[in-house]
């Protein structure tokens, strides 16, 4: 079984991913990557990640979380995170990164941000 | 010490101090390669549980000890799959003791920068040792006198 399954959906301009699984050194992290990837190349760029169904993440998976949110920004757009479970929402908190992702516990809050 | 009188030659051993202290150990010898991280983590897993110890106390210890067997993999074995990673874990009274060897030069961890200074806030990486120094009560790192590194956590009960 794969470490995650991530699916798309499309609401407005704002493209949402929501992430089943581990995002972890690996598989978990290589999905991501390549799942930002083919959106950017795609035009998308205003990208809410719903890590919902992240039951799991280690330092590798920060780290994409955060390479991700450069390359958005880079091509001009923005990456949001919903629905962090409070285990993630820990460790952006002890890295600090709290301070840099806009983060939503309402999905219709997250989409209002965008416009 | 007391000898227990047993004219039987199928007697068990009496418990000594050191096995008492140290109820239980568990030795991994791994290939530096990812798989080697969810494999140690599972293993880590199963010999918590089977300790009696709860879902927190496993989160910190399985976070742990991912991170450790991704830097000895990564930077210590620098991936050299002729290279082991060698892993031991001990649960006992003085609580949970992890040690990681790996094969690498060392490294000096008081160097690594501090992933939570604002210049270092969006590096993709360095963040581990914060974690593992984060959900354990002790973590050191020494050299090993066979070559290459040790890093020792413990988690107290």
């Amino acid at each position: 079984m794969a470490d995650i399954n991530i699916s798309e959906r499309q609401a407005g301009d704002v493209t949402i991913l929501d992430l089943d699984g581990k995002v972890t050194i690996g598989e978990g992290s290589v999905a991501l990557r390549n799942a930002i990837r083919r959106l950017l190349g795609e035009g998308k760029n205003k990208i809410l990640l719903n890590l919902g169904g992240v039951g799991y993440i280690d330092s590798s998976g920060i780290g994409e979380l955060v390479s991700s949110f450069t390359a958005v920004n880079k091509e001009g757009g923005t990456l949001k995170l919903l629905n962090l479970t409070q285990k993630i929402q820990d460790l952006l908190a002890i890295t600090k990164l709290l301070t840099v992702f806009d983060v939503y516990d309402s999905e219709a809050d997250a989409l209002a941000s965008f416009s | 010490m007391i000898a227990a009188v047993c004219l039987d030659s199928k007697c068990p051993k009496p418990i000594t101090y050191k096995e008492k202290l140290v109820s239980k150990t568990k030795e991994l010898n791994l290939p530096s390669k990812i798989d080697s991280v969810d494999e140690a983590a599972i293993a880590a897993d199963k010999f918590a549980r089977e300790a009696g110890l709860g879902d927190e106390f496993i989160f910190a210890v399985d976070l742990a000890i991912r991170e450790s067997v991704a830097n000895a993999v990564k930077h210590g074995n620098k991936f050299d799959e002729t290279k082991k990673v060698e892993v031991e874990l001990s649960d006992s009274e003085n609580g949970f003791e992890i040690r990681v060897r790996d094969h690498g030069p060392g490294f000096a961890p008081d160097e690594i920068p501090d992933p939570t200074n604002p210049e270092n806030l969006l590096k993709t990486n360095g963040r581990g040792i914060l974690f593992m120094r984060s959900f354990m009560d002790e973590v050191e790192w020494s050299n090993h006198s066979g070559g290459g590194m040790v890093v020792r956590m413990l988690k107290k009960h």
